[in-house]
């Protein structure tokens, strides 16, 4: 059996969920074992797993998980892999998949792999392989204790419909009290966050001050993006912190970033060049961005994006 | 207040990668290496801080060979009042946490402080790992901590927010930006980090871990698609046809 964790963020399933969902089921067919998908707490439509490939989905619907304390997760999912005999355990790679690998490898005492984007190649045992130094480099790491658990990077294997609704079978083991106590939770409403947003429109210093975003954050609106930043914006107050993507900011994999006066720096490159497809505007042709990028546009952004942003009003409005 | 900060070696992100004997090993000639920046920036220098106020010490772990020598008197001179190597490979980061639980269960410390993650492989795990071998509480990706009474007051980091929680110690953090400013070593630092006390202790032995089987470069872009300036309609053209994105 393969245990998929079905993270949920009060009661709805992310994306990076539904893709772990549809990557356990795709492993387990290689494997030829099945799929269970587990629910901590209370969730909206839990059965609706099965839609992306759970054979099962496995339901542990206790007040105590809406408060987040890794070692109470961790153990109820360790718990629950012995109890349903499971082999393989994957995780969302999110900052809750990331802090819950960690402790429950160790409590089943587990080979394990954060972050991996392929499926396990079980011809020569039971590899997986993971982008390295920034994306320069990929290893191919080979798990090998009878259980083994890993994390799947976002955007790395899209989610499928392929099944159907499945029933949900409660279960349920002995959870220890929480250390940690959760006080309050403060979410950035109405915008998809970075890490899970698909698509990014990212702005450097050459947009001269922070007087000119209301373009980029048209231009973001139009096509349903978020929006991102550069390091010095983000020091220089220009724009929020949590904007700031790179090396020293967040890493982000979307399917469409867009670079508006940003040089390409390693460290930028380093937390974006995973993306899907890469456009850079750019007045400078020698500007390093280009060499990671898809499409380039070279030209005065002051220019260029307003025209961009004409062109993509006609698109979506034809 | 007993600190312990596990801080680790990675490469300079402008650092070259290439590859020995078609995959075996990463070439580390040439390759210039650096203090893991989340453990030095905001790991390290938080603890240094949280001694300053209450007193205490910070030591520093570290599991490497004496090649990492430089980084870690680099962190005594940031303010660390003593190190400790474990004289190993960190071969994975399972036999990683091993180490640094073992030297926490040899010691008394109360808190743990480590980066959210190392910049070459973006694990983030050992913290977790570290957590549950002790049976300690575990914050990852902290931007902000205090002392309120004998418990500590946490932000964690989670996707598009924050969460602010509450822990007992002992506990083990891992730091993100925002924990704390990054302090540079002075003269006077980096002198009386010659004298500090670095021990050299031997591994503990770790029965399992993920094993590195090879390595392999990625197929590079094919280069870029120049489109003139002027003609956004076919940019937006070429992103809905030829790469599907919109
Ligand atoms: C240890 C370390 C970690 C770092 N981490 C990060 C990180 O996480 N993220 C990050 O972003 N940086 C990081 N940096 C900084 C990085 O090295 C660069 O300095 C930074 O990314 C540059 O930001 P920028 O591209 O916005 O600005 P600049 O490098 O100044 O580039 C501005 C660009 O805008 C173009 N431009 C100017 N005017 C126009 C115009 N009118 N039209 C079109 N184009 C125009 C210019 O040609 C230029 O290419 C880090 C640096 C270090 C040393």
């Amino acid at each position: 059996m393969i245990l998929v964790f079905a993270e949920h963020q009060n009661g709805i399933f992310k994306k990076n969920t539904l893709e772990a969902v549809t990557y356990a089921r795709k492993a387990a067919e290689l494997m030829n074992l099945s799929c269970g998908a587990l629910v901590l707490g209370n969730a909206n439509s839990p059965e609706s797993l099965g839609i992306y490939g759970a054979h099962k989905v496995w339901q542990f619907d206790d007040i105590h998980f809406s408060n987040f304390d890794s070692r109470m997760f961790a153990k109820a999912i360790a718990d629950i892999a012995i109890q349903q005999q499971c082999s393989v355990l994957v995780f969302p790679d999110s900052t809750t998949g990331k802090s819950l690998l960690g402790r429950v490898a160790i409590r089943l005492k587990a080979d394990s792999v954060s972050g991996t984007h392929t499926l396990p190649d079980c011809s020569n045992g039971f590899e997986v392989k993971k982008k390295i130094y920034s994306g320069k480099a990929i290893v191919t790491l080979s798990l090998n204790t009878d259980i083994k658990v890993l994390s799947l990077t976002g955007n790395s294997i899209p989610s499928e419909k392929t099944g159907s609704e499945v029933a949900v079978t409660p279960v349920t083991c002995e959870l220890p009290e929480a250390q940690v106590a959760v006080v309050e939770t403060n979410r950035v409403v109405g915008t998809v966050p970075l890490p899970e947003a698909e698509k990014v429109v990212s702005a450097g210093r050459g947009m001269k001050g922070p007087e000119n975003w209301e373009m980029i954050e048209k231009l973001a609106q139009t096509l349903g993006a978020t929006t991102a930043c550069s390091r010095p914006v983000a020091d220089s107050g220009w724009r929020p912190h949590h904007e700031h993507v790179g090396q020293t900011g967040i890493a982000i994999r979307p399917n469409l970033y867009i670079a508006i006066g940003i040089s390409g720096a390693i460290q930028h490159l380093a937390g974006v060049n995973n993306s899907k497809t890469i456009v850079v505007i750019n007045k400078d042709p020698e500007a390093p961005f280009f060499k990671a990028a898809d499409y380039g546009v070279v030209g005065d952004l002051f220019e260029v994006v307003p025209r961009l942003q004409e062109a993509l009003e006609d698109y979506y409005s034809s | 207040m007993n600190i312990l900060v596990a801080i680790s070696k990675t490469p300079d992100t402008t650092a070259k990668i290439t590859l020995n004997n078609g995959g075996n090993s990463i070439d580390e000639s040439g390759m210039s290496f650096i203090m893991n920046p989340y453990d030095e920036w905001y790991a390290l220098v938080k603890a240094i801080e949280l001694q300053e106020q209450l007193g205490g010490k910070v030591t520093i772990v570290h599991v490497g060979l004496s090649d990492s020598d430089t980084i870690i008197r680099k962190g005594l001179a940031i303010g660390a009042q003593d190190a400790i190597r474990v004289n190993a490979n960190p071969e994975s980061s399972n036999f990683v946490a091993h180490q640094i639980s073992a030297i926490v269960e040899s010691g008394s410390y109360d808190l743990v402080l480590l980066g959210k993650e190392s910049i070459d492989y973006n694990g983030s795990t050992v913290g977790a790992m570290v957590a549950e071998l002790l049976d300690f509480p575990y914050v990852s990706y902290a931007n902000h901590l205090e002392m309120e009474g004998d418990n500590i007051v946490l932000n964690r980091e989670i996707e598009g927010g924050i969460e602010k929680c509450k822990s007992s110690l002992p506990l083990v953090v891992s730091a993100a930006k925002g924990l704390a400013e990054q302090r540079i070593p002075n003269m006077r630092g980096i002198m009386m980090a010659k004298s500090k006390p670095l021990q050299v202790v031997d591994p503990v032995s770790v029965s399992y871990g993920a094993q590195t089987v090879r390595y392999e470069l990625p197929t590079e872009k094919s280069g870029v698609h120049l489109i003139p300036a002027d003609d956004m309609k076919e940019l937006v053209r070429l992103l809905h046809e030829e790469s599907k994105v919109i």
